[in-house]
């Protein structure tokens, strides 16, 4: 691939605690992938999201979005540039309603008819929100909880999505779901991901390329299939 | 008419009137707690210096009323533009207490916020003491004079512009918390700061923004406490402000709804307590309340389990 990375970072060091702390990253993703960051508890996948939306200041190294350098920027600017994370936990605003969530994911827009039009997009993503809309976001189950994140993060309209363990303790039709959403929002609007995921076999499969991070670093690179493939990553990560 | 009958109507005349009193006083409170309330709700922090917020507001308003008043405007121009010029003012000045003294404080640990606001409201108390005076200073006594009656209860004209602004700013404030985009991301960052921050919200700009309207409230609460009782002083911010505090507790402290309910039952257990039990114990029961909240219902009126109502 010869065309600019949307995402890159170059030896980024991190910590957050004292356990999940990250070494020298450096990574790639291009415009129009599903890259995976595969790795178990407390290898830093966290972290790394959460450096790369500028929440988690950076102790070293480099992270360019777009060509341009955005470590050290607020963290609330980048939404509006295209750069949109679903974290860990879904953190749904509990207090707020579900329209009320979806329409903080668009905070930073002011065309009012295209954030009707995007929450009406999101109702048809997910019908269950909609039936939902008037109640308070953290009385809505797991899965729910995850779609509504999903559809906060949707509408800011994104270029690149970051998402921090999306199937986590989800039923596994659920889960099925959520990832057949991922494959369509890459797919029909172009939105650029990067997968976080403990379940590497489900991410793998959804992603073009996977990175395998152990005790914060990065230790193979490779295209999703070949991973899959590789005897030592189905030992270490898909449980055989 | 029978003596009894006299007797009994007498009651009910004393009891409406403290009804009436205890409106008037609980609606004040009310205003002043929920900037305590909202305060906590969004950096968990007592802002002691909220009391010497609603102070500034109460000088602020006598100099401008009394400047107005000299310039021979009628009364209502007089009240309205005193209103919102020293609302403003007071929005500012909270604004640049928050950035002086909380905001380099935002990552270090509560009690040293909660230290550096009781510093801020000892340096405001003082200041207001050394640039006013001392002494009392008095609120034009022509503003809003007569009153009429009703079921034997005197009702003053003033009474009624109290109560009115204050409904007017506790709808207002409603609309703004629960209606409006910005009320939502308010909402949204007193919920979770690093979520808010993930969909572009600036915390800062929203913490800096309940602090103003927290102390536009006070401020309004401040002059019409000066009007209401004819004058202010450099310490008034002190008692009301803890008793508009037991109130943001009563209620349950980071919900909105209940520091206004919070504060109608802290005036009127005030006001009833003086006409029935003791005048000189009045401001003791507040505080009564206040302790007895703290140790038997921690979470207050609306706390925790009714959630709607929270920042």
């Amino acid at each position: 691939m010869t065309q600019q990375p949307i995402l890159e970072l170059k030896n980024v060091s991190a910590a957050y605690g004292r356990i999940n702390a990250i070494k020298d990253i450096s990574l790639k993703v291009y415009p129009g992938e599903v890259v995976s960051i595969i790795g178990a508890n407390g290898a830093g996948k966290s972290t790394t999201l959460m450096s790369i939306s500028c929440v988690l200041p950076i102790t070293g190294g480099e992270i360019y979005y777009d060509g341009e350098r955005i470590d050290g920027t607020p963290a609330d600017l980048l939404p509006s540039r295209g750069l949109c994370q679903v974290p860990e936990g879904r953190r749904i605003f509990p207090r707020l309603t579900v329209e009320e969530n979806l329409d903080m994911g668009a905070f930073f827009r002011k065309d009012k008819a295209g954030i009707e039009h995007d929450m009406n997009r999101v109702f048809q993503l997910f019908p269950i929100l909609l039936e939902r809309r008037r109640q308070h976001g953290g009385t809505l189950s797991g899965g729910e909880q995850q779609m509504l994140a999903m559809g906060r993060a949707l509408m800011s309209r994104p270029r690149l999505l970051l998402l921090d363990e999306p199937s986590l303790g989800l039923a596994p039709l659920i889960v099925q779901q959520i990832f057949r959403i991922i494959r369509e929002i890459n797919e029909a609007d172009g939105v650029t991901v990067v997968l976080v995921e403990q379940n590497a076999n489900l991410a793998l499969q959804a992603s073009t390329r996977g990175y395998v991070l152990e005790t914060g670093n990065v230790i193979m690179e490779d295209e999703a299939k070949a991973l899959l493939a590789n005897p030592d990553i189905r030992k270490a990560y898909l449980g055989e | 008419m029978a003596p009894a009958f006299h007797k009994a109507h007498k009651h009910v005349e004393f009891f409406l009137q403290q009804l009436v009193n205890g409106i008037t006083l609980g609606g004040v409170y009310a205003l002043v707690a929920l900037g305590y309330t909202m305060v906590y709700g969004i950096i968990q922090l007592i802002n002691f210096a909220h009391g010497e917020i609603f102070a500034a507001g109460g000088y602020m308003g006598v100099i401008l009323i009394s400047w107005l008043v000299s310039q021979g405007y009628p009364p209502f121009i007089c009240l309205s533009v005193a209103l919102v010029l020293a609302m403003g003012y007071c929005a500012l000045l909270a604004m640049a207490v928050e950035k002086l003294a909380y905001k380099p404080l935002r990552s270090s640990s509560r009690l040293s916020v909660l230290l550096s606001a009781l510093g801020m409201s000892i340096f405001l108390q003082n200041g207001l003491m050394l640039t006013q005076g001392v002494y009392d200073r008095a609120y034009p006594g022509e503003m809003v004079q007569g009153g009429f009656e009703i079921g034997g209860a005197v009702i003053s004209y003033m009474q009624i512009v109290i109560v009115g602004i204050t409904v007017l700013l506790l709808v207002g404030l409603n609309i703004l918390v629960f209606k409006t985009r910005i009320g939502k991301a308010m909402r949204a960052t007193a919920q979770d700061k690093t979520m808010s921050a993930l969909v572009g919200i600036n915390s800062s700009r929203i913490i800096s923004l309940t602090f103003a309207i927290g102390a536009a409230l006070a401020c309004a609460a401040g002059i019409m406490v000066g009007m209401y009782y004819g004058s202010v002083r450099y310490d008034m911010g002190f008692v009301p402000g803890v008793k508009a505090f037991s109130a943001a507790v009563l209620g349950g402290i980071g919900n909105i709804t209940g520091a206004m309910l919070g504060g109608l039952i802290i005036g009127m257990i005030e006001v009833f307590a003086a006409g029935y039990i003791s005048s000189e114990y009045k401001d003791v029961f507040a505080f009564i309340i206040l302790i007895g909240v703290l140790y038997f219902m921690p979470t207050g009126i609306m706390g925790e389990n009714v959630d709607d109502t929270r920042v």
